[in-house]
């Protein structure tokens, strides 16, 4: 595994520093109403303030998107293992999952509220279609991907179909779903307050909608604020397991041959 | 075209001068890719015999069909007329435990050295279904006691990458190894490595055979490969590939480095090479 870098990270962190100071500057130097661009200082204010009103907004949001994630993961893995084992079936199904990969999220959430009413089910639906099309394509490519010669070997010593992807192929794909894992969490959530955001009364998307018809436009840069801080920690936590669980495939430069 | 005649003692023939069974006989088998008009000959019609124990090097232009022999013997083929019989068995779809090593070590990068030796095990019977059993007692001795025989002692625990391409193509020879196949195929098992570090396997894979007499078909570019390891040289035309000649190669065993550059061994290696330009030639009149 890489290195802590602990200058790395610090060069990071003051570049988000510099960022929020550069922002406060503007805002204080150009006189510039705060209808139009609060200072961050007056947001983080907001948020404390309306914490315990964001809340149970935050705790909905983040279920949505768990739950919806949960079930693309689930479908994605499926559908990704039984186009990936066979090359006939990747080719031929690939076209067809492209076409619907590249349909705009947002256009589909008017169908499911007229399928299912506004509300968590659409957050949800939506958070599961927008995130298990990475995780079909990287399961997918996964299997696919597996040394021919290795298969050879394997496949001289009497192994079926279901040893080598048990033993190979499952294994090999690990590194491709830890990290599309990592994409769809990030997708899931976006297709979630999307979706609130759209047609539901409770969730941060729908916070942010209210408070921007308002005018309440710290309460909106707060959400914002909210939005950024959850996408980045589920993020993180999806990056600390690939890590821990398929180090393997990021090992290569460790250490030299000896 | 043909200007050569194919003058060894043999072509079908019982395997000259040996009383050991036939382990692996093509009677008159040949391979197509495909059918129709876009069918690709691969090997014409071919007989071989191949006795119990013998190590048998296969040499040949590119693309002459040295590796659909070996594909056909180990069942991942199946000849499109003719018979392939291995251990007294037509060999069907289904394969039968052999040895394979390619050039492309394929070490799976999740697993220690000692568990991608002993990968074989999980999925041949009897040692299957022992696996769970013995595989940190007996089949672990048994990896790392083929480790030691290749120079890699103390190496079970390391990851693939923590190894040079040499130590990882010792690692597939032992994998290739650790379920006691009575037959090893090898299809060009060191050509990617630098000239010390093949001819160092090649000793190596010359005590592997003399410790447990496996019977060896090894495809090769490298004629003096073929003759330092062989025991038996087989020289195969350009696509689609027939047996040219076929001779036995009695040099004293265990042979070293240093014999490869005696005056026998140099002729050897000028015959097997003006068979081979002659098969090269004839192929390209043959396209042009």
């Amino acid at each position: 595994m890489p290195e802590f870098d602990y200058r790395q990270k610090a060069r990071s962190a003051a570049l988000i520093v510099l960022f929020f100071v550069a922002w406060e500057l503007f805002c204080l130097i150009s006189g510039m109403s705060d209808l139009v661009l609060p200072r961050p200082s007056q947001v983080f204010v907001t948020l404390v303030e309306k914490f315990p009103i964001l809340w149970p907004h935050i705790l909905q949001t983040l279920a949505t998107t768990m739950i919806g994630f949960v079930l693309g993961v689930g479908l994605g893995v499926v559908l990704g293992a039984v186009i990936g084992v066979s090359k006939t079936a990747y080719d031929t199904a690939y076209p067809l999952l492209v076409g619907f990969s590249s349909i705009p999220k947002v256009a589909v959430v008017p169908i499911f509220v007229l399928w299912f009413g506004s509300g968590s089910v659409p957050a949800v639906l939506t958070a599961l279609s927008i995130c298990f099309f990475p995780i079909v394509v990287n399961i997918a490519t996964g299997l696919a991907t597996t040394e021919p010669e290795l298969e050879d070997v394997l496949k001289a010593l009497g192994a079926s179909k279901f040893d080598i992807l048990w033993n190979v192929g499952l294994p090999r794909t690990m590194p491709f779903f830890f990290a599309s894992l990592k994409v769809a969490i990030s997708y899931a959530f976006v297709g979630a307050v999307l979706s609130e955001t759209v047609a539901s009364n409770r969730g941060i998307g729908n916070v942010m909608m209210t408070a921007s018809s308002n005018f309440n436009v710290p309460l909106v840069f707060a959400g914002l604020f909210v939005l950024a801080g959850l996408g980045v920690a589920l993020y993180v936590i999806f990056s600390v397991i690939e890590g821990r669980v398929t180090g393997w495939a990021t090992r290569k430069n460790d250490m030299v041959a000896t | 075209m043909m200007r050569m005649q194919p003058h060894s003692e043999f072509q079908g023939a019982p395997v000259p001068g040996s009383a050991a069974p036939i382990a692996i006989e093509l009677s008159e088998a040949s391979v197509t890719f495909g059918r129709g008009p876009r069918a690709v000959p691969a090997l014409s019609t071919t007989s071989l015999r191949i006795a119990d124990g013998e190590f048998v090097a296969l040499v040949g232009p590119s693309g002459c069909g040295k590796s659909t022999i070996l594909r056909l013997v180990s069942g991942l083929v199946l000849p499109t007329t003719g018979v392939v019989i291995v251990g007294g068995r037509e060999v069907a779809a289904r394969a039968l435990r052999v040895g394979m090593a390619f050039q492309n070590p394929t070490m799976l990068p999740w697993m220690s050295i000692e568990r991608n030796i002993m990968l074989p095990l999980k999925i041949v019977e009897p040692f299957r279904s022992q696996f769970r059993r013995l595989r940190k007692t007996e089949f672990r001795d048994k990896a790392n006691a083929l480790l030691e025989q290749v120079g890699l002692k103390g190496f079970g625990n390391r990851y693939p990458w923590q190894l040079s391409g040499g130590m990882l193509q010792r690692a597939n020879l032992c994998r290739a190894l650790i379920h006691e196949p009575r037959m090893l195929l090898l299809d060009e098992p060191f050509g990617a490595l630098d000239q010390f570090t093949r001819e160092e396997l090649w000793s190596i894979l010359q005590d592997l055979w003399i410790a447990h007499k496996p019977t060896v078909l090894l495809v090769t570019h490298d004629l003096r490969e073929a003759a330092f390891l062989g025991s038996r040289i087989c020289v195969m035309s350009a696509r689609p590939g027939r047996i040219l000649d076929d001779s036995r190669v009695d040099f004293a065993r265990p042979r070293t480095v240093a014999m490869t550059f005696e005056p026998d061994f140099v002729a050897l290696n000028q015959k097997l090479r003006a068979f081979i330009v002659d098969a090269r030639t004839a192929s390209a009149q043959g396209v042009a």
